[in-house]
Order: structure tokens, then sequence, then C-alpha cells
């Protein structure tokens, strides 16, 4: 009972926190910002390795397989794909952006 | 709590944090990269310490770690696969898909709370798995048949549903009433919980077919938020901070973009999601009295406007991606700014299928992000523009939103109408998706292009580059 109190507490302080920090995103990276919360909720693949620690019937085999198969294409694609985005967002003002020693080879192509 | 329960709970919390901070980081270009890698790094610190918690705690059967494993192999592959290959105009459809399985794998991990639990779950464990397995239901057919009509899959596109409420009312229904029967009957959860399961998948189909392919940008930002709450419904299920944490920020980032594009389309949330510009705005789209004269132009008579333009604005909309010129829309707009021309695009919330979809296809054109700019910053320069260039937009840019009484009437548009001179490539003189006619059109000081918007735009660069030379 007591957890469930603390999580319910959890689950309304981050949906605050989320309204607040999505509401800063500019609409530019509003796509990327889709795609990458989409793969934030690819953490369900924690929830497929705690419940595989207890599976022991087929059926839950059979669920663990496949939620693992789908949760891990939803994070690890979700992931590529938006820093494939990202990463084509370019600044008209090169020079500014290539001081980082790590931009250069961006600046570079 | 032993030492590792809490070790393990407080890497939760901080891979929690570095959601957070790897949204922060998207509110500018600059950063965001950085911050989808601070989040993807919080993801692999999450699952690290699953699995260290997994063996230090020992698990029941190897087979059950075997399949985990292969599966976790398996989806990576599939999805670097699919993330590399993906074009970005069929971004929409990837991120729809990505939803999906997502969806899928809360589903299925809250059905695995639900039926092979040790002895009877506890009511808590019943309402919230329950939950987490009707809304990751939902999302899963729902995003499916969103991927389908973005695709342009015939198929998909061309299902009708007749009497939509009645299906709708009935599949919420009975999802409800077995949702319900499992909470009072764990005895029965096979029964109830598959019933459940079954019905909200029903209810993801009957849900999405009516709605139509303009509203998808608000369809995909609802069902992305379904998913973020399936994943925090499931974190209440097994009591754990990560999955609570990271399906509420989902959750809320579903839900305000959801608001943002359904005001961005003028239509209440509701009133999309309930399916349809059809019925009322068809009855009411007798006032389209526009009528007149368009006006026709050449693509030599649009090189001179541009070229000898002080400030042009062009205005892309999805014909532009459709066509996949957006290539040739930032050509042109490097040859102008070569003359001295300054160069901006006009970016409506809603060009393209899903939020923010144009910023992404004009920075694979290398557009530069600055030039990219919002309806409300633009619109104050209009007036100043020598020329604004509508490609491949339409009911966005149509001045009859202004007044009551049209089906486009309230909408936000982009005031294209009070720059000087307007010109609009348009592949034919079909109407928009609202059903509407576009005043702009007809206006004196709009002139038409009527061909492919590709075509247009490699005529209008070639005569440029003669002007020039």
């Amino acid at each position: 009972m007591n957890s469930l109190v603390i999580a319910i507490t959890l689950f309304i302080l981050a949906l605050l926190i989320g309204v607040e920090v999505i509401g800063k995103v500019p609409a530019t990276l509003h796509t990327p910002l889709m795609s990458g919360a989409n793969s934030i909720h690819g953490i369900v693949i924690v929830g497929v390795v705690i419940i595989a620690a207890e599976a022991h019937s087929p059926l839950s085999y059979v669920l663990i397989f496949l939620a693992a198969i789908l949760g891990t294409m939803n994070v690890v694609g979700g992931y590529v794909v938006t820093d494939r985005m990202l990463e084509m967002f370019k600044s008209s003002k090169p020079d500014k952006d290539a001081k980082a020693s790590k931009d250069d080879e961006e600046a570079g192509k | 709590m032993n030492a590792l329960d809490i070790i393990t709970w407080f890497v939760y919390l901080l891979s929690a944090v570095m959601f957070v901070m790897g949204l922060h980081f998207m509110n500018s270009p600059k950063t965001a990269r950085m911050g989808n890698r601070v989040s993807a790094v919080g993801m692999v610190i999450a699952v690290a310490m699953a699995f260290i918690h997994l063996f230090a705690t020992g698990f029941t059967s190897s087979m059950a770690i075997i399949l985990l494993v292969a599966g976790i192999l398996i989806g990576a592959l599939a999805g670097v696969y699919s993330a590399e290959k993906v074009k970005m105009t069929d971004m929409p459809q990837l991120v729809s898909i990505f939803n999906t399985v997502g969806g899928g794998a809360a589903a299925l991990v809250a059905l695995n709370d639900i039926l092979t639990s040790e002895g009877s779950p506890t009511l808590v464990v019943l309402i919230t798995a329950g939950l987490g397995v009707v809304i990751g239901s939902i999302t899963f057919t729902g995003s499916l048949v969103a991927a389908g009509k973005l695709q342009g899959i015939g198929l998909v596109k061309n299902l009708k549903l007749p009497a939509k409420a009645v299906w709708n009312v009935a599949f919420a229904l009975l999802t409800v009433i077995s949702l319900v029967m499992l909470c009072l009957n764990p005895e029965r959860r096979m029964l109830w919980a598959l019933l459940t399961a079954l019905f909200a998948l029903g209810y993801g189909l009957v849900f999405v077919i009516p709605i139509g392919g303009a509203d998808m940008p608000v369809v995909i930002s609802v069902l992305n938020a379904c998913t973020g709450t399936a994943v925090a419904m499931n974190g209440l299920a097994i009591d754990n901070v990560a999955l609570i944490v990271a399906g509420a920020l989902v959750g809320a980032a579903g839900a305000t973009l959801s608001v943002l594009m359904a005001e961005a389309m003028n239509r209440p949330l509701l009133s999309v999601l309930a399916g349809g510009f059809g019925g009322s705005s068809s009855a009411d789209a007798q006032d389209q009295g526009a009528q007149g004269t368009m006006r026709e132009t050449t693509p030599d008579d649009v090189a001179v406007q541009l070229v000898y333009a002080d400030k042009v604005i062009f205005v892309p909309g999805f014909g532009l991606a459709q066509a996949q010129a957006q290539r040739e829309l930032a050509d042109l707009g490097e040859l102008l700014k070569g003359r001295g021309v300054e160069v901006s695009y006009a970016i409506h919330p809603v060009a393209g299928r899903m939020p923010g979809h144009m910023n992404v296809l004009l920075a694979e054109a290398n557009v530069p992000y600055e030039e990219l700019v919002d309806l409300d910053e633009i619109n104050p320069q209009f007036p100043s523009a020598n020329v604004s260039l509508v490609v491949g937009a339409n009911d966005v840019t149509n001045p009859a939103a202004r007044r009551p009484g049209t089906a486009v009437s309230g909408m936000p548009i982009l005031d294209v109408d009070k720059s000087q001179n307007v010109v609009v490539l348009k592949r034919g003189r079909g109407k928009g998706y609202a059903g509407i006619e576009n005043e702009l059109y007809f206006n004196p000081n709009t002139q038409m292009l009527f061909n492919d918007a590709k075509a247009s735009l490699q005529a209008i660069i070639a005569a440029v580059k003669e002007l020039i030379a």
C-alpha cells in the first residue's frame, strides 16, 4: 500500500516535469522529440528483464520472448533514427559550431 | 530493502534523471543530438542494471533468460535495420511502427504480470496491469493502422467503418466490462485478461480506422502518449521507478504535442479523435463562394520576380514532400541567397504528417534551421516580403479561415496573402483536405504555376540561373 502511494506520487510529479520540459521544445524539433520520447517508452524492456527472473511456464516464455523483441526494436530503432534526424539539423553559421573539435568532422562534410 | 535493491533503485533513478535531461536538451537544435545520446545512455544504464540485478538475485529458469537475450538481439537488429533504411518522408510511419511494438511490449509485460504470478495477484496489480493491457493493446492495433494509412497501403487506407460510433462505444464498453470482471474474478483471470486484451485490440482498430490521413499528426501524438501511460501502469504493477517516470514523461510529451497539433488544426482534440472532418464540414462548406479567375504564370516570370526581390518567403506544405522536391527548393533558396535575397521558410505546425515533419525534411535538404520560421514569428514578416512562394501547401494559407462559417474558420493560417506578390506552385486545380477552394488563389496579387512541384522548381531554377548568368 505504502509503496503504491509513493509510486503514484512519482507518476504525477514525472507527468508535471514532462509537460514543463516538453513545452520548451521548439516546433522545429517536434519530430525528433516525438521519436526520442518514443524510444524512452522502450524502458519497458527493463520490465521484461524483471519478469524474466520469475518466469517458469511456457506461456511466460512466449510472452517474454515476444516482448523482448518488440521492446528492444522500439528502444534501439528509436534512438538510432532520432540521432539520424538530429544529425541533419545544421546551423547556417558552421564556423561557430566548428570550434568544438568533435564537430570539425561534421562541418567538413 | 537490501543493499542491492537500494543501489538498483538509485541507478533507475539516475536513468530517469537522464531521460529528463535528454528531453531538456531537446530545447535547442544545438544540444538536441547530445540530449538524445544522454537519454540513450540512461537507457543502457537502466537495462544493464536490470541484468545485474537479475544475475545477482538469481532466476527460476535458464530457458527464460536465453529467450530474453535472443529476443533482445533480434529486436536490436530489427530496430537498427529499419532506422537506417527509412526515408525521411516515411518517418511518421516508422515512428508509428516503433510505437506499435512499444505498445505491444507493454501489453505483453502487463499480461504476464496478471497471468503467471504465483497465486492470485493483488487488486492493485490487477488494476494497474489490467490498464497496461488495455492501453498497450489499443496502441498496438491503433498505431499499426495509423502506420498503414501513412504508408498509403491501399487496403488500410480504403477501410471504411460504417456506424463508427456504434463500434467505438461497443468495443469501449466490452473492454471496460472485461477489465472490471478481471478485477472482480481473479480466479478466472486467464479468461478475462485475454478477453480484455482482445476487446482492447478491437477498440484500437475501430478507433483509428475512421480517422482521416491528414489528422495523423494528432493521432500519432495521442497513441504515443498512450504507450507512455501503458508503460507507467506496468511500472506501478511491478513497482519500478524507471518505468513509472519514463512512462509518465512520454505520456506528458504525447499529450502536450497532441494538444498543440489539435490547436494548430483548429479542432478540438476530441473531435479529431471522434473521427472525420467528414459530415459536419461538408455540410457547411456551402459558404464556399470563392470564385473568380486564377492568374497563371510561367517559370521565367517567377524567376524574374524572385531574383529581383529583397525578401522571399517559401511556404512548403506536404505537397512538396510528396513530390520529393525538398532539395530543389533548398537549391533555389541557395541561389537566391547568393544574389543577396533574404530567404526564409514559413513552417506551419501541421505541414507534414507528424509534428515538426517539414523541419526534418528541409533539414535533410541542408536548409539551416535558423531559416525555418514558426507560424507566430513569420506572420508579421509577410507584408514586407516581395514574393511568397507557396509549394504544395493549401488549407493552411486560406484567408477564409479568418472569417466564420467556413470549414477552415479559426484555423491558424500563414498570412501569405499579405505579401506583395504570391506565387503558388500547385499540381492541379484540386481542393485541399478541407474540401474547399482556397481564396488565396483568386487574389489579384496571386499567380499560379500548375505542375508537379519538382518540375516547376527545376524550371524556375533553370530560369534563375539563366538570368544570373
